[in-house]
């Protein structure tokens, strides 16, 4: 059997709908896990993962580090500093170093657009990216999605608007392709000095005011404003963003329908969005935290090559026999790409 | 000027057949193709001392024993190719390319000439340095290889180098390449100061704060790989500032690598207003788009960047027409290790000397936009004229630099053979139409293909 993702998982925009549909259905068993007292089932036991990690982050790191856990895998966090990319080893290096110990997947954050991708192309372990520079974040795309499904039951035409920083942001490209692939309507909102040009071409909507975004949307995906990024002074000021683009409860109440409120995190709150909306009734922004531990252990599970039918049962605890909790530890049937050299 | 040097001074490659160098060697049976005298015939070119001697198109003519007899029925004899745009890294980056590297290259491609950029370590920027360049390239032995001196001190774009010094020492232009020259200022002035020696002020057209941090073109596909990119507009408008510059000084401009079509529309315009300005494409510009940057590919990385498919059409058309006046590779060699990297950090540039003409070949002869004689116009006549240099044309008494090609052979084409030190090339694995088969530097056999 091959792996139903192929090897890798970099971005959503290759992906076909019924692939995601498998991901966020496995998501769904492995939800509960996370509910137990005793979190954790054999399904990874003996499988070494590597999570590595060229840019800060809790939250991802975290998500991940509890997803591989809870499947019992054994996992290596590596952080830029610390390590020997601060001594200036080149990343292909670093990856066959690491290939070298003999690892299954390697889990990378990277600032560099396409960094993912090309650590995939160059090693035989499983590749998941976790956020490359401005391109994608899939699993934050793929933990959206579900979140979205578990509210409305289904995307297909539900209108939902992303908006901010789309230009610097790999959730907003993530977002864009699943949800699309997955029949929603698609708006953009945001300084048009933070979209791309060429964003029509995206196939979306563009809204230049925040209240015209609010009047169509049936939920809001509100992007950091990456405040790192904007050295190249895209906007004049946090305060003038937050008048004229903020997500405010004021705003929301005149709105047709209540809308739902999604954030990737981490909030700048009082500049994208204010801490009543955030912290208000129809924010799900806990709920992604929690459903992205269950979508990162359906894509560990499946590039792994867990059979998608069996997911339920791999749930299971040890005592379950599974196809899963007794398969080989390194996987002798998963889907080798193309690896080089 | 300080054209017509003779510069084969240096000693040939062992086991390469130098004897009959400098003797009489006969191209029989080829299509004599030279668009400086109009010709597109068939017959034999015979060269002696050096020179062009004569063109004989009755068949089966005599010649003595110590003559050299090339067969050339069925292939192209062409004045030699000439690219006036690449960069050999010597002094400074010799792990990459030498100059003796890159002549050889050059001399597989059928470039019989070529014009090295001075963005070296140091910067080509005195009369010493370009004196440097021109002798490593007499040493060796390939094809000739032609100094451009840099506009600016370091290329820093800041004081004017010497242009005079340098030109004495055998500098053909002058170029800050690879760095564009921000300053207005400093462009109006040099455009001036090389009125003075006669020499084009050839200029890498980047608005730079339009243009920092752009790792490809800035469209559909820069939005979709997350990459920062480079809009159109930074080349257009150094195009039109040069333009008027040039306008205002009468000083010649030469546009390098037009990437495009807003910079066709204004080089067309400059033109029809009777400015000095030239300019050039090159192959990749000429066959490929931006889709080839998909997979974060870091061959398909070159500044300027890729652009769309119009773009392209635009770069054909004015090279057929003329607008643009001649095709240049750019060719910029790097190391394995430094393209092998994170896109946004690659280097830019990719090599060409030895893809030129088989590119040319497929994207616009084969389909039919231009035909041999403009590929040779394009490729030699023109680079010849628009820098005053020897070569590009097969009239008695020119020097002997031909270029004998087939233009229906097909190949594969694999890095790992090029005699260029690079193989960044986003043509790996193409075939590609057309292979140069013979090589003449002043009358002297410097490439042969087998078979």
């Amino acid at each position: 059997m091959t792996a139903p993702l192929g090897k890798d998982l970099l971005a959503l925009e290759p992906l076909t709908p019924e692939q995601i549909r498998l991901i966020l259905d496995t998501a769904g068993p492995f939800k509960e896990i996370s509910e137990r007292a005793i979190k954790k089932v054999p399904t990874l036991r003996g499988s070494t993962i590597v999570n590595l990690f060229f840019e800060a982050s809790t939250r991802t790191r975290v998500s991940f580090e509890f997803a591989e856990k809870r499947l019992s895998a054994d996992t290596v966090n590596v952080t830029a500093s610390g390590s020997s990319v601060s001594k200036g080893e080149t990343l292909v290096d670093t990856a066959r170093n690491l290939e070298a110990m003999r690892i299954d997947m390697v889990v990378i954050r990277h600032s560099a657009s396409g960094a993912a991708h090309f650590l995939a192309e160059r090693i035989e372990s499983n590749v998941i990216n976790a956020g490359d520079g401005t391109h994608e974040h899939p699993t934050q795309g793929l933990l959206d999605l579900l979140t979205l499904r578990d509210h409305f039951g289904t995307l297909e035409g539900k209108r939902v608007c992303i908006c901010g920083d789309v230009l610097h942001s790999r959730v907003a490209r993530s977002n864009i392709w699943g949800l699309k692939k997955l029949g929603a309507e698609v708006g953009v909102c945001g300084p048009r000095s933070l979209l791309p040009n060429a964003v029509a071409e995206l196939g979306v909507q563009v809204f230049d005011r925040i209240e015209a975004a609010i009047e169509w949307a049936e939920a809001l995906n509100v992007l950091r404003l990456q405040l790192e990024r904007m050295q190249g002074g895209y906007i004049p000021s946090l305060r003038e963003y937050n008048r004229v683009f903020g997500v405010t409860r004021e705003r929301l109440e005149r709105a047709p329908r209540d809308l739902l409120i999604l954030h990737p995190g981490p909030m700048n709150r009082g500049v994208e969005i204010d801490s009543d909306v955030a912290d208000g009734p129809h924010s799900v922004i806990l709920e992604q935290v929690t459903n992205g531990v269950a979508v990162r252990m359906a894509v560990l599970y499946l590039l792994a090559g867990g059979p998608p039918e069996l997911a339920e049962a791999a749930k299971g605890g040890a005592d379950r026999e599974s196809g899963i909790g007794n398969r080989e530890p390194l996987g002798g049937n998963r889907e080798r790409g193309t690896g080089k050299r | 000027m300080s054209g017509n040097r003779e510069p084969m001074s240096g000693n040939g490659e062992p086991g390469r057949e130098n004897r009959a160098a400098l003797g009489r060697v006969v191209l029989r049976g080829g299509r004599v193709i030279d668009p400086s005298q109009r010709i597109d015939a068939t017959g034999d070119l015979v060269l002696g001392d050096g020179k062009i001697d004569s063109f004989e198109t009755a068949a089966g003519a005599k010649y003595g024993d110590d003559v050299r007899v090339v067969d050339c029925s069925g292939l192209v004899v062409s004045p030699g190719f000439i690219d006036v745009h690449c960069h050999l890294r010597e002094p400074g980056r010799e792990d990459v390319e030498t100059i003796a590297t890159g002549a050889r290259a050059a001399a597989v491609g059928g470039f019989t000439a070529v014009c090295a950029m001075p963005n070296t370590q140091p910067v080509t920027d005195n009369q010493a340095a370009v004196g440097f360049v021109l002798r490593q390239g007499q040493a060796a032995s390939a094809a000739r290889v032609h100094p451009i001196g840099a506009i600016s001190l370091g290329q820093e774009g800041r004081a004017l180098a010497e242009f005079g010094e340098m030109v004495g020492a055998g500098a053909v232009a002058v170029s800050d390449d690879g760095r564009p020259v921000a300053s207005a200022h400093l462009m109006r002035t040099a455009l001036e100061y090389a009125r003075t020696f006669g020499i084009p002020v050839a200029d890498h057209c980047e608005e730079p704060t339009l243009a920092t941090g752009g790792a490809m073109n800035e469209g559909i596909v820069s939005a979709r790989l997350g990459l920062k990119g480079i809009p159109a507009e930074a080349e257009e408008i150094m195009v039109i500032r040069d333009i008027l510059l040039a306008r205002r000084t009468g000083g010649h401009v030469h546009l390098c690598h037009m990437s495009t079509k807003g910079s066709v529309e204004l080089i067309r315009w400059g033109k029809e207003r009777g400015i000095r300005v030239t300019a050039e494409a090159c192959p990749h510009h000429l066959s490929l788009t931006e889709d080839e940057v998909n997979g974060y590919n870091t061959n398909a990385k070159m500044n300027p960047p890729l652009r769309t498919a119009d773009d392209v059409e635009a770069i054909r058309e004015a090279v057929r027409d003329g607008t643009i006046d001649l095709v240049a590779t750019d060719h910029a060699p790097h190391h394995y290790d430094e393209k092998e990297r994170e896109f946004a950090d690659a280097p830019n540039g990719i090599v060409g000397l030895e893809t030129a003409l088989a590119v040319v070949m497929k994207w616009l002869v084969k389909p039919g936009i231009i035909d041999l004689p403009t590929l040779i116009d394009r490729m030699s006549v023109s680079p010849a004229s628009t820098f005053k240099l020897p070569g590009g044309s097969l009239r008695r008494g020119s020097v002997a630099d031909v270029t004998v090609f087939d233009p229906g052979r097909e190949w594969k084409v694999d890095p790992a053979r090029f005699a260029s030190k690079g193989r960044n090339s986003p043509y790996a694995g193409h075939t590609l139409q057309g292979v140069v088969m013979c090589t003449i530097v002043g009358g002297r056999i410097v490439h042969q293909a087998a078979g």
